[in-house]
C-alpha cells in the first residue's frame, strides 16, 4: 500500500513537472506569408508579424514567404510534418487548400488566416483576421458614384488573379459598369503576381496608344496606380483633382497619401495590414484553456477600414494611416 | 576599297530597312492618324509631344541603348550577354540608393549617383567578361549567372519591395525636362550614340573588335590582344546597361527589383539579329542594332494600336520576327540572288557577292 502510494505520488510528481515544463516552452508556430518584395503592404505585414512573434513573446515562429500557391501549399505540409502549435496563412489563392487544412486539423494544428480569406469550410480553420475585401471595392465604387459624373469610362488594373484582394476589389466595380449603362470598363490588365507597376504601365500605355478613351484609373494597389500615372504623365494627360482623368489607388502608402495631397491622385482605399496582435491575442487565449469571442459565420473578425479623398485628406491622416516611410 | 565596303555595308541594312518601311507602309494605310503627333500639357505643366511615334522612339530608348553594347560583346565574343536586363536592375538599384543616401535630390548627388551605378555595371559586367575572356566559359553560359540570381541581387541593394525616389531631376531625366517637349529618354540614346560614334571615329576599336571576332588567334599574331578587347567590350556593355537602367528607373520613380528591363535581353539580341549583325560574331553594324531595336518597338507598339491583348502581343511579334529573319538568312539570300540574276543578268556579280558574304 505505501509502495503504491509512493508510486501514485511519483507519477504526479512527474505529470506537474511535465505540465510546468511544458508552459515554459515556446509556442511552434509555422507562418506562411507572400513575398515580401511585392509591395508596400506587404513589406508592412511581414515586419508587423516579425515584430509580434518574437522569442521574447513565448514563439519559436518560423517564417516562410513564398509568391505562389504550390509553394506555400509545399511550406505548410512541412509545417504538419514537422508538428508545429499554429499555422497562420496569407494564402496567394484563395482555393486549394482543403486537403491540406484537413491535415492540419487531424494533426491538431490549430490554423489562423490572415490578410486573405480562403474558400473552404469554417470548420478548417480557427478563426480569421482578415480586411473585409469587397467592402474595399463597394466604399470605392460608392465614392466614384458620388462624384456624380456624366460617364464613367474604367481602365482597370487588376491584382493578382484569384486573391482574395483582387476579387474583393474587382467584383463591386465590374458589377457596377455591368449594371448602369453610363458605366463602361474601357479596359481591363492585370498586374501580375507582384501587382507590378511597371506592368501597369504597359497597360495604361496600350489604353493610351489604341486610342481608347479613360477618364478613371481604378487600380488595385498604390504601385500600379503610380505606373498608370507615369504613363499618363509621359503622353500628356492630366489627372487628379483638376485632371482630366481620376486616378484610384489602394494600400494607403504614405507617399501615395502625399500625391493625394499633392492632388495629384484622387482617392487611396485603405487596407490594413496589421494582424499580428489580433492572432497573438488569440492565441494567447487558446493556450489559457480560453474561447475566441467575437467571430462571424465565417470565424472572421474584420479589419475596420476607410478610404480617403484627395480633397479632404490631411498631414494628420497621412501620419496616422499611411504605411511605410 | 571603301566603295565596296559601303556597298556591302547597304547590303546588311537592306533587310531591317524593308521591313521598316513595310511596317511604316503598313500602318499607313490601316490607319493614317498613326502618324500624328500632338502636343499636351501633363500634370506637371510640361509640354510634352504626344503620339504614336512619340511613343515608339521614348519606349524603344532602353532597348536602342543596350542593343549598342550588345552588338560590340556579340562582335568581339561572337555570344551574346543574357544578364543585361538583371545588371540593369542592379544599376537602378544602386542609383536610387546612392540618391537615398545623400541628404538631397540635385545635380550634384544625381551626378554622383550615375557615376556609382555606371562603376558598379561596368563591375558587374566586367565579372562576366573575365568569366568568357580569360576562362574562356560561353558567353551564354558565363551570363547565366547573373541573370538568374542580378534580380535576387537588387533586391539585396534597395531592401524593400520598391522604394520611391521623387524629384522634378529624377522626372525631367525619365520624362521631359521643362521647356523641352521631346521625351528625355530620346535624348539618353543620342548621346550613347554620339560617345560611341566618337570611340569608334578616334580609335581602332572597330577593326580590333572584329578581328578578334573573326580570327582570335590571327589577332593575336598581329599584336591585338583579344582578352583585353573582349573584356573592353564589356565594360562598354556595362556602360549600356547602366544608362539603360537608370532611364528605365526614372520613368517610373522608383525601381521594381522584379520587372524593370524585363525580357530585354532577348529583345536586345532580337535588334542585333534583325540589324544583320552575325550572332557569331565579328564584322558589325551598330546602326542596325539601333534599327532592329525601333523595329521590335514599332511592332509592339502596332500590334497594341490594332487592340491586340498585350498578354498575346509576343505570339504576334514571334510570327513577323520569325520572318524578318527568315529574310536576312544566308540561304534566303542566296535565292533571292539567284532570282535577282534571273531578271537582271547585268547586274549580277554584284548581288552574289551579297549573297554569299
Amino acid at each position: 500500500m505505501k509502495k503504491l502510494f509512493a508510486l501514485v505520488l511519483a507519477l504526479m510528481l512527474c505529470a506537474s513537472l511535465a505540465i510546468v515544463a511544458h508552459a515554459d516552452e515556446p509556442i511552434k508556430v509555422g507562418i506562411i506569408n507572400l513575398d515580401p518584395a511585392e509591395s508596400g503592404y506587404r513589406e508592412a505585414n511581414v515586419n508587423d508579424l516579425h515584430a509580434v512573434f518574437t522569442a521574447e513573446n513565448g514563439y519559436d515562429a518560423r517564417f516562410v514567404t513564398a509568391p505562389t500557391a504550390d509553394l506555400q501549399l509545399q511550406a505548410a505540409n512541412t509545417f504538419i510534418t514537422e508538428g508545429v502549435d499554429y499555422i497562420l496563412v496569407s494564402a496567394a489563392e484563395t482555393t486549394g487548400w482543403d486537403e491540406t487544412l484537413e491535415a492540419a486539423k487531424e494533426a491538431g494544428i490549430g490554423v489562423f488566416l490572415f490578410d486573405r480569406m480562403i474558400d473552404c469550410d469554417p470548420e478548417l480553420y480557427t478563426a480569421a483576421v482578415v480586411s473585409d475585401m469587397r467592402n474595399e471595392g463597394v466604399t470605392a465604387v460608392a465614392w466614384l458614384e458620388s462624384l456624380g459624373l456624366e460617364e464613367y469610362k474604367v481602365l482597370h488594373i487588376q491584382g493578382q488573379l484569384g486573391s482574395a484582394a483582387q476579387i474583393g476589389r474587382s467584383e463591386p466595380l465590374q458589377e457596377k459598369c455591368e449594371a448602369d449603362e453610363k458605366w463602361t470598363m474601357v479596359r481591363e490588365g492585370t498586374g501580375g503576381d507582384s501587382w507590378d507597376p511597371n506592368e501597369a504601365r504597359k497597360i495604361a500605355e496600350a489604353a493610351i496608344n489604341a486610342g481608347e478613351d479613360f477618364n478613371i484609373v481604378y487600380a488595385e494597389n498604390d504601385g500600379m496606380a503610380q505606373g498608370v500615372v507615369a504613363a499618363l504623365d509621359a503622353s500628356g494627360i492630366t489627372h487628379g483633382v483638376n485632371g482630366d482623368v481620376i486616378v484610384m489607388g489602394f494600400d494607403c502608402n504614405k507617399w501615395a497619401l502625399r500625391e493625394l495631397l499633392a492632388g495629384n491622385w484622387n482617392y487611396d482605399g485603405q487596407c490594413s495590414p496589421f494582424q499580428a496582435a489580433l492572432i497573438d491575442q488569440m492565441i494567447k487565449t487558446l493556450q489559457a484553456g480560453g474561447e475566441i469571442e467575437g467571430l462571424n459565420e465565417l470565424k472572421q473578425i474584420i479589419n475596420e477600414e476607410k478610404g480617403f479623398d484627395a480633397r479632404t485628406i490631411t498631414e494628420e491622416d497621412i501620419a496616422t494611416y499611411g504605411l511605410g516611410e | 576599297m571603301s566603295n565596296t565596303k559601303r556597298k556591302s555595308g547597304l547590303g546588311q541594312l537592306l533587310i531591317p530597312l524593308v521591313a521598316l518601311g513595310i511596317l511604316l507602309l503598313f500602318n499607313l494605310i490601316r490607319d493614317p492618324g498613326f502618324y500624328s503627333i500632338g502636343i499636351a500639357v501633363n500634370n506637371s505643366g510640361n509640354k510634352v509631344l504626344t503620339g504614336n511615334v512619340i511613343s515608339i522612339i521614348d519606349s524603344a530608348s532602353e532597348l536602342a541603348i543596350i542593343a549598342m553594347g550588345m552588338t560590340l560583346v556579340t562582335a568581339a565574343c561572337g555570344g551574346q550577354d543574357i544578364s543585361v536586363g538583371a545588371v540593369g536592375t542592379i544599376a537602378g538599384s544602386i542609383f536610387v540608393q546612392t540618391l537615398k543616401a545623400c541628404s538631397a535630390i540635385n545635380i550634384g548627388t544625381v551626378l554622383l549617383a550615375i557615376l556609382a551605378c555606371c562603376a558598379v555595371a561596368i563591375l558587374f559586367k566586367a565579372f562576366n567578361g573575365v568569366l568568357v575572356a580569360v576562362f574562356r566559359i560561353q558567353p551564354m553560359i558565363a551570363t547565366l549567372i547573373l541573370y538568374s540570381c542580378g534580380r535576387s541581387i537588387a533586391y539585396w541593394i534597395v531592401g524593400s519591395a520598391t522604394p520611391q525616389i521623387d524629384s522634378p531631376i529624377i522626372s525631367a531625366m525619365g520624362m521631359t525636362i521643362p521647356g523641352v517637349p521631346v521625351p528625355t529618354p530620346i535624348f539618353g540614346v543620342v548621346l550613347v550614340g554620339l560617345i560611341l560614334t566618337v570611340i569608334f571615329k578616334f580609335t581602332n576599336l572597330r577593326l580590333y573588335t572584329e578581328s578578334v571576332g573573326v580570327n582570335q588567334g590571327a589577332a593575336r599574331l598581329n599584336g591585338i590582344n583579344p582578352i583585353a578587347i573582349k573584356l573592353l567590350s564589356f565594360v562598354i556593355l556595362g556602360m549600356c546597361v547602366a544608362a539603360a537602367g537608370v532611364i528605365g528607373t526614372c520613368r517610373m520613380g522608383q525601381v521594381s527589383h522584379k520587372t524593370l528591363l524585363i525580357d530585354i535581353e532577348m529583345d536586345a539580341i532580337l535588334a542585333v539579329a534583325i540589324g544583320g549583325n552575325n550572332l557569331g560574331g565579328g564584322r558589325f553594324k551598330i546602326s542596325g542594332s539601333i534599327l532592329g531595336a525601333y523595329i521590335i518597338q514599332m511592332l509592339t507598339t502596332t500590334l497594341l494600336a490594332m487592340r491586340v491583348d498585350p498578354v498575346n502581343i509576343k505570339a504576334y511579334k514571334a510570327v513577323v520576327i520569325i520572318i524578318i529573319v527568315m529574310a536576312g538568312s544566308p540561304v534566303v539570300k542566296a535565292k533571292l540572288a539567284q532570282l535577282w540574276q534571273r531578271i537582271r543578268p547585268e547586274t549580277a556579280s554584284a548581288a552574289i557577292g551579297k549573297g554569299v558574304n
